[in-house]
């Protein structure tokens, strides 16, 4: 926001409350309210105010305060975002962000629980990237903000407070790059989020155990980094995906098919993909654990691959 | 939510415990926003109330404790009922002993606004604006510019020459009027009935003709149906299919030149079905909420595709709903170019002046059908339509004002008329035998650069038409 005034932040309690997940605290006192603009309660509306600023010459930053209520905005997000730089004939450019928390978190209920990722996957004109760590967070988002295109960066609950050393110097991240996390030989372990957490805790096993899965952390979900995966494919021959999306039509689904269609000639195995089963999160905890992939699948999964 | 309930509540809590100067009794508390130009004043009870403890008062603990607001209840009955006044979080309100329901509709309904009537004679308290000859002419002329191109156009599609089109007739007034009371840096958001806008911004008759073709001079690159109209240049957004989807962006790009501090404002369209989407409510909202220069026009033309409003709304009408969001709104009768010009003149100088959002509704009536797609005589009189097309019909009035000021006559009417419908005609012509856009349009302008998924998708449909070069269209270049 200090390098470019066109860049503005617009969403529910961004303001002087600093964001229910504080990631704009601060900013409206340093911006002022208008920068960082509060909204009222209604995402297709502050979403499409935030389309027709990008229209007009701004850059802005709409928060979704759970990723769930932009199903709310999927009608501009769809329509207009994703469309109207294609049907206008490329006369108007919409350089907008829309970024929020999403997936499962604690025990926050079967609505506050949502893989949006899923849903948005389809609309033809926009991007999407899901940051990890606080260094890609930072990296993917002024990449985002720089983008001429709309760009939907997702969040995680429950990774907000990770802490870690990030370089002062500025540095922008590819949106189209996956990220490798541990080279290795044996399997390639595709995920993203908040399972890359869970990926690299079943890493830990299983090199006691043996084995040397090469893990990659996706982070671009649309386009899919080919480049990098098909590399890991070649050397590997084995694919697992660990996601956090539903079973039906999620990122893994879409994945599974670019790289059978890409690869196939590579694969010594069928592709597994490790998801949530296609049911709402329930709110019971012990209920929750096991619709998200734990460690002890991944490790299985990975055993029963590589036989 | 319990965990965000309780953070919210208690930051909520002790920001009221940090702002400065707190007088508080359980009921009265000053409203907290930080850069609100609104700030309620405490209001002044009588010395027995006692005023409030300190931080430790407000914490958890002792928040369901009743004693204050026993006293308080005590105090205020003393004092005799309609005279008291709260100040509740947004503001102070009055209160009342009677109960009464306010009606869902008012006494009389909204009157609406007009300058000349059905002859073009000027009413008597109409304060008419002085609109020079050249403006006034170069309306008409634009007016009947409109009606003659969707004539033109109509026709054009029943021979099958283009695949669908959308009239204006009977809105010609609100069009071009409306545009003519803007400047060129306000920015237009269309629904899709308001191509006299852009007529009137420099749109030529070949390009609105390039559109409705498809071929490879429209702006949009063939990719729309006709009538998808757009025009950076011009300020005008591309027209979307959806019904008010354009609201909550003409009140961003409002927000945006109100950042800017521009001398412009958005302006946006919409039908009386319009005013139903959820996007409508919203825009409206935020726009007063936001204090956004945007000016919401309702095209009021009775009719939604066949739902008409009386199963549209039961309110009266879209005017009376300004006030509800706080936006302050008219009713001007549609077909009176002058009332129009007026309205949105002034309009134009109180939202870009008070930065504030204006809700502006035009009665009139869609004497067209919805679409090209649609025949209207399927639900409603085939009589009620031609009374509007023949005594209601706003070019008319228009033409009758001009001629009485003498400014025009019937000899300009007929060599206008005959002049505009050969050059459509003949833009018709050019268009036809445009080329096509090219095949790599199909994949450029998705995203700024063609991705890597969208190249390789080309790449096998080049290859697929290499293989089957029969079934390729001969007019579409590669």
């Amino acid at each position: 926001m200090d390098r470019d005034p066109t860049v503005c932040v617009m969403g529910e309690d961004v303001g002087h409350y600093g964001g229910s997940y504080k990631v704009t605290k601060d900013l409206a006192n340093k911006y002022g309210d208008l920068r960082v603009l509060d909204t009222p309660i209604a995402e297709n509306s502050f979403t499409g105010m935030g389309i027709g600023a990008a229209m007009t010459g701004l850059r802005p930053v709409v928060e979704g305060m759970n990723m769930g209520f932009l199903l709310l905005a999927f009608n501009q997000i769809s329509n207009n975002c994703g469309m109207l730089h294609y049907t206008s004939g490329g006369q108007f450019k919409i350089p907008i962000v829309i970024r929020g928390p999403g997936g499962v978190g604690r025990q926050l209920g079967a609505e506050h629980s949502q893989r949006l990722e899923s849903y948005f996957q389809s609309i033809p004109g926009i991007q999407m990237v899901a940051c990890s760590t606080p260094y890609n967070a930072k990296g993917l988002m002024k990449a985002a903000i720089r983008s001429e295109n709309p760009v939907i960066l997702f969040e995680h609950v429950l990774l907000y407070n990770l802490k870690e050393r990030i370089p002062d110097e500025e540095y922008v991240l590819n949106l189209e790059e996956a990220e490798m996390v541990r080279p290795g030989e044996h399997v390639t372990i595709l995920t993203y989020s908040r399972m890359r957490y869970h990926v690299m805790q079943a890493a830990k096993t299983l090199v006691n155990k043996g084995y040397d899965p090469e893990v990659i952390d996706i982070r671009s979900l649309k386009p899919f980094d080919l480049h990098t995966i098909g590399n890991s494919v070649k050397k590997t021959h084995r694919v697992l995906i660990v996601e956090e999306c539903m079973r039906t039509g999620g990122i893994g689904a879409s994945l599974t098919a670019a790289i059978t269609e890409n690869f196939h000639d590579y694969l010594d195995a069928p592709i597994v993909c490790l998801s949530s089963q296609d049911v709402p999160t329930p709110y019971a905890g012990t209920l929750e654990n096991w619709t998200v992939v734990q460690p002890a699948q991944i490790v299985t999964a990975v055993e029963q691959l590589c036989q | 939510m319990a965990g965000l309930g309780m953070r919210k509540s208690r930051n909520f809590i002790n920001r009221i415990i940090s702002s400065s100067q707190i007088h508080q009794s359980l009921g009265v508390l000053e409203h907290i926003h930080s850069a609100s130009s609104h700030r309620t004043h405490l209001s002044k009870f009588p010395t027995k109330i006692p005023t409030w403890g300190g931080p430790a008062a407000l914490s958890s603990s002792r928040r369901f404790e009743s004693t204050e607001a026993e006293k308080q209840a005590e105090c205020m009955t003393d004092i005799g009922d309609d005279n008291q006044m709260l100040d509740f979080p947004g503001g102070r309100i009055a209160f009342t002993s009677s109960m009464r329901f306010i009606p869902e509709s008012p006494e009389e309904r909204i009157r609406c606004y007009r300058v000349i009537d059905e002859e073009g004679r000027p009413l008597m308290d109409s304060g008419l604006t002085k609109i020079s000859e050249e403006v006034a002419v170069k309306m008409y002329t634009g007016m009947v510019t409109l009606q003659v191109l969707d004539t033109v156009f109509y026709e054009a599609q029943r021979q099958g020459r283009i695949s669908f089109y959308v009239t204006t007739i009977g809105e010609e007034a609100i069009n071009i009027a409306s545009a003519a009371a803007l400047t060129m840096d306000d920015l237009v958001f269309p629904q899709y009935r308001e191509p006299g806008v852009l007529l009137w911004r420099g749109f030529t008759l070949q390009e609105f003709a390039n559109q409705c073709f498809g071929n490879k001079a429209d702006y949009g690159k063939g990719r729309q149906m006709p009538i998808h109209y757009g025009s950076n240049k011009l300020n005008y957004f591309t027209v979307s299919s959806t019904i008010a989807t354009q609201l909550p962006p003409a009140v961003g790009a409002a927000y945006s030149l109100k950042m800017d501090k521009q001398d412009a404002c958005a302006v946006t369209y919409f039908g009386d079905g319009g005013s139903s989407e959820g996007d409508f409510h919203a825009a409206l909202n935020f726009a007063a909420v936001m204090e956004a220069p945007v000016i919401f026009i309702c095209r009021n033309n009775g009719w939604a595709i066949s739902t008409p409003t009386s199963d549209q709304f039961r309110s009266d009408g879209v005017a009376i709903r300004g006030q509800a969001y706080g936006v302050k709104s008219i009713r001007v009768d549609g077909n009176d170019a002058l009332a129009m010009y007026n309205t949105v003149r002034a309009a134009r100088e109180m939202a870009i002046g008070e930065q504030k959002p204006v809700l502006i509704e035009a009665m009139t009536y869609r004497v067209g059908h919805h679409s090209t797609s649609d025949d209207s005589t399927k639900y409603r009189p085939a009589n009620e339509i031609e009374w509007w097309r023949m005594q209601k019909d706003p070019v008319n009035r228009l033409r009758k004002w001009i001629e009485r000021n003498g400014w025009w006559s019937s000899e300009a009417e007929s060599e206008l008329r005959i002049d505009v419908r050969k050059q459509l005609l003949d833009a018709i012509q050019v268009a036809e035998r445009v080329e096509k856009p090219p095949i790599a349009d199909l994949f450029t302008d998705v995203y700024d650069v063609p991705p890597s998924n969208l190249r390789e998708q080309e790449k096998l449909l080049r290859e697929t038409i290499e293989r089957h070069p029969r079934d390729y269209p001969e007019d579409v270049p590669l």
